[in-house]
């Protein structure tokens, strides 16, 4: 409130207890993340801070859960390969076919332009449990269970709803006309796309290709359904940790997903600046 | 005349650009789901390894055995579904009708070689084959192996809404202990609208404040909503097992501050609460998100205009701020319920016992009880579920708004 007017006692209590539960709300939103972040470098195998750590005594902190996470037996370096390369390739497949298609609905030209819209979204919404036990069946009975291609092409359907989404609303914002002037200066329809029209609409298209990597690199359940040891990603890896005996490791497998969060989050909002 | 060439062109143009997505969507999403709705009404297993003994079976035959011809044709059918391993499958297809008929099966496919010899002297198997187990007797077991040889079967629906068939064919309700699935998705409806209750009381003054902010205070704001919104689900899964268990963090903090004694921590998680803060958590930026965009757009000055009309701050909010609001929270509202009504990953790993909801117990049949066509039908409830809430949602927002972020 920038008057300087004394505000009446019950507007004053009113505008205190809204800015507490504010406060509240907040702290409730990203308290839980924070916390994960020094527990990871207990040097005890708690989940909670000892009172060694609280006295900020060297001797109770240390970097045994990363080093835990080095060991080629806990199998990390195995999981974070099997996430890149199948988050890269579907991420790849849904940004190409994503922005093909976006092209085309932002069209006002584009027939059955709301059905199909509604079509290419589902993936989104639809229950992730069913997805998983969906693409068990039909990429079984492909012959695709239990291999990386059968993952790539079911995260690659995930993610191509976020390229969609994003690449149309930056498309709301390109001015037609120059596609125009480029065909009037000799350009055919393919040089005037890669030209003029994707280096405008690009920061659009990263930020959906980063949306697309990031569903991919957390998705869990179809993994759990149609992976199999030779395709353990790093959720999966989370997964049985969780289920099975959770160790401190987790945590600093935790806070390292907690700093690539913040990069993509950092980038996009970036990217989102540079589009608008 | 060239002016419509030119529009059909551009559409041509246009739909091609959209094709190539469109297949793949049908190809690697579509068509998963509908080999699921297939398996659950399609079920050829028994079916397909019984041929000749269902077709004597569906002949008439009331009240006692079948004719002679049945014994006969599953004794040879028997041993060839153990070769081709479909001996287990057929016989728990079986015994979901008659329970017991499981082991009955399985023994007498392994057993039928032995008897060879006697029924190649002569003696029939409708006398033989009682001497493996008397199951063979019952007429209740070939009813049950005819019910469980039909091609396409509305009992997996039936099953997951409680209902069944019984001898003579006719729709009724489970017995009571096997009254599950309705209530379960009655729990799964009643815990999505709490937690979307839940997430309108936090995440509406949060969205009013970054709205009604400075620039740059509502820009640091916005981050504390979009870190979790970008942080793995997984991760915030992991972080509420942490704080919350027994020996947790918010315990540590209760038991030291004196509000709870040492000895009666409080079970906060692997139960419902667990399922319900944990979802709460993870779905309050979908809330708070396009609230925020729509209260963004809403004039400061109108509720200075209805203060100096004389409207106190509550009457103004509720008269002119709040129906401002209204389609951020449709928007919000339906978003964080459906993708509630979905959930999975959070409450199998914190919900315990009692915090399980409809798809976990999909997962269960997939995983456990191998009742993949139950699992199918379920599936296929809930994806009705979803998709009726969808069009809703495309109705009052319009599904081009339907924004992750």
């Amino acid at each position: 409130m920038e008057h300087s007017v004394r505000l009446p006692l019950a507007r004053r209590l009113g505008r205190r207890t809204y800015l507490t539960l504010c406060g509240a709300g907040f702290a409730f939103l990203i308290a839980p993340i924070l916390v994960i972040v020094p527990l990871s470098f207990n040097a005890e195998p708690y989940f909670t801070f000892t009172e060694g750590m609280l006295r900020l005594d060297p001797e109770a902190w240390s970097l045994r859960w990363y080093e835990a996470i080095l060991a080629p037996e806990n199998g990390w370096g195995a999981a974070l390969a099997n996430s890149l390369l199948i988050g890269v390739a579907a991420t790849v497949i849904a940004t190409v076919l994503g922005t093909t298609a976006a092209l085309g609905l932002a069209s006002d030209a584009m027939p059955f332009r709301r059905l199909a819209m509604g079509l290419l979204l589902s993936p989104m919404v639809t229950p992730i449990i069913i997805v998983g036990v969906g693409a068990f069946f039909f990429y079984s009975s492909l012959g695709l269970a239990q291999t990386h291609l059968g993952l790539i092409l079911a995260h690659a359907a995930l993610g191509a709803p976020f390229v969609v989404i994003t690449v149309t609303a930056t498309l709301a914002g390109f001015d037609r006309t120059l596609l125009r002037a480029a065909a009037s200066l000799g350009a055919g329809p393919f040089t005037a796309f890669r030209r003029v029209q994707l280096p405008l609409i690009a920061p659009g298209v990263a930020s959906g290709a980063l949306f697309a990597f990031a569903a991919s690199f957390d998705e869990v359940v179809i993994v759990l359904f149609m992976g199999g040891l030779e395709q353990r990603t790093i959720p999966r890896q989370i997964w049985s940790g969780i289920r099975e005996q959770i160790s401190p490791t987790l945590l600093a497998v935790a806070t390292f997903l907690i700093v690539f969060a913040l990069l993509v989050l950092v980038t996009v909002e970036w990217l989102r600046r540079r589009s608008e | 005349m060239k002016l419509a060439s030119d529009r059909a062109a551009r559409q041509v143009r246009a739909g091609g650009l959209a094709l190539p997505l469109v297949a793949f969507i049908f190809l690697s999403f579509l068509a998963p789901l509908g080999n699921l709705l297939t398996r659950s009404v399609h079920e050829p297993v028994v079916a397909d390894a019984l041929p000749e003994t269902l077709r004597v079976l569906e002949g008439k035959w009331s009240g006692g055995l079948p004719p002679d011809a049945a014994f006969d044709a599953i004794a040879r059918e028997l041993p060839a579904a153990r070769e081709t391993r479909q001996i287990g499958p057929t016989a728990t297809r079986v015994n979901r009708r008659e329970s017991g008929m499981r082991s009955v099966i399985v023994k007498t496919a392994r057993r039928v070689a032995r008897f060879q010899s006697r029924a190649a002297a002569g003696e029939p198997w409708r006398l033989l084959l009682p001497e493996i187990d008397e199951a063979w007797e019952r007429p209740e077991s070939w009813q049950a192996i005819r019910a469980a040889g039909e091609r396409f079967t509305d009992r997996h629906y039936l099953n997951a809404v409680d209902l069944d068939r019984d001898a003579n064919g006719d729709v009724v309700r489970q017995p009571p202990e096997r009254r599950i699935y309705v209530s379960l998705f009655l729990r799964t409806l009643v815990v999505s609208l709490g937690v979307t209750v839940l997430c309108l009381l936090i995440g509406y003054p949060l969205a009013h404040l970054i709205a009604n902010a400075s620039a740059s205070t509502s820009r640091m704001l916005l981050l504390l909503v979009l870190v979790p919104f970008w942080t793995s689900l997984l991760v915030r899964t992991t972080a509420w097992i942490v704080l919350l268990q027994q020996q947790g963090a918010v315990n540590d903090l209760l038991v030291w501050m004196g509000i709870v004694p040492d000895d009666a921590r409080l079970s906060m998680i692997y139960n419902m609460t667990g399922t319900f803060v944990a979802m709460t958590h993870v779905l309050l930026p979908f809330m708070v998100l396009p609230l925020y965009s729509v209260m963004r757009s809403i004039p400061k000055v109108h509720m200075d205009a209805a203060a100096s009309l004389g409207a106190n701050p509550t009457q103004a909010f509720l008269r002119v701020y709040w129906p401002q609001s209204l389609p951020g929270v449709a928007a919000g509202s339906l978003l964080v319920f459906i993708l509630s009504i979905g959930y999975y990953i959070t409450p199998a790993l914190v919900g315990g016992q009692s915090g399980q909801l409809i798809s976990n117990m999909i997962a269960h049949h997939m995983q456990t009880s191998l009742n993949w066509g139950l699992a199918a039908a379920l599936g296929g409830v809930l994806l009705l579920a979803v998709l009726a809430l969808y069009l809703i949602y495309d109705r009052l927002v319009g599904i081009d708004k339907l924004r992750l972020g």
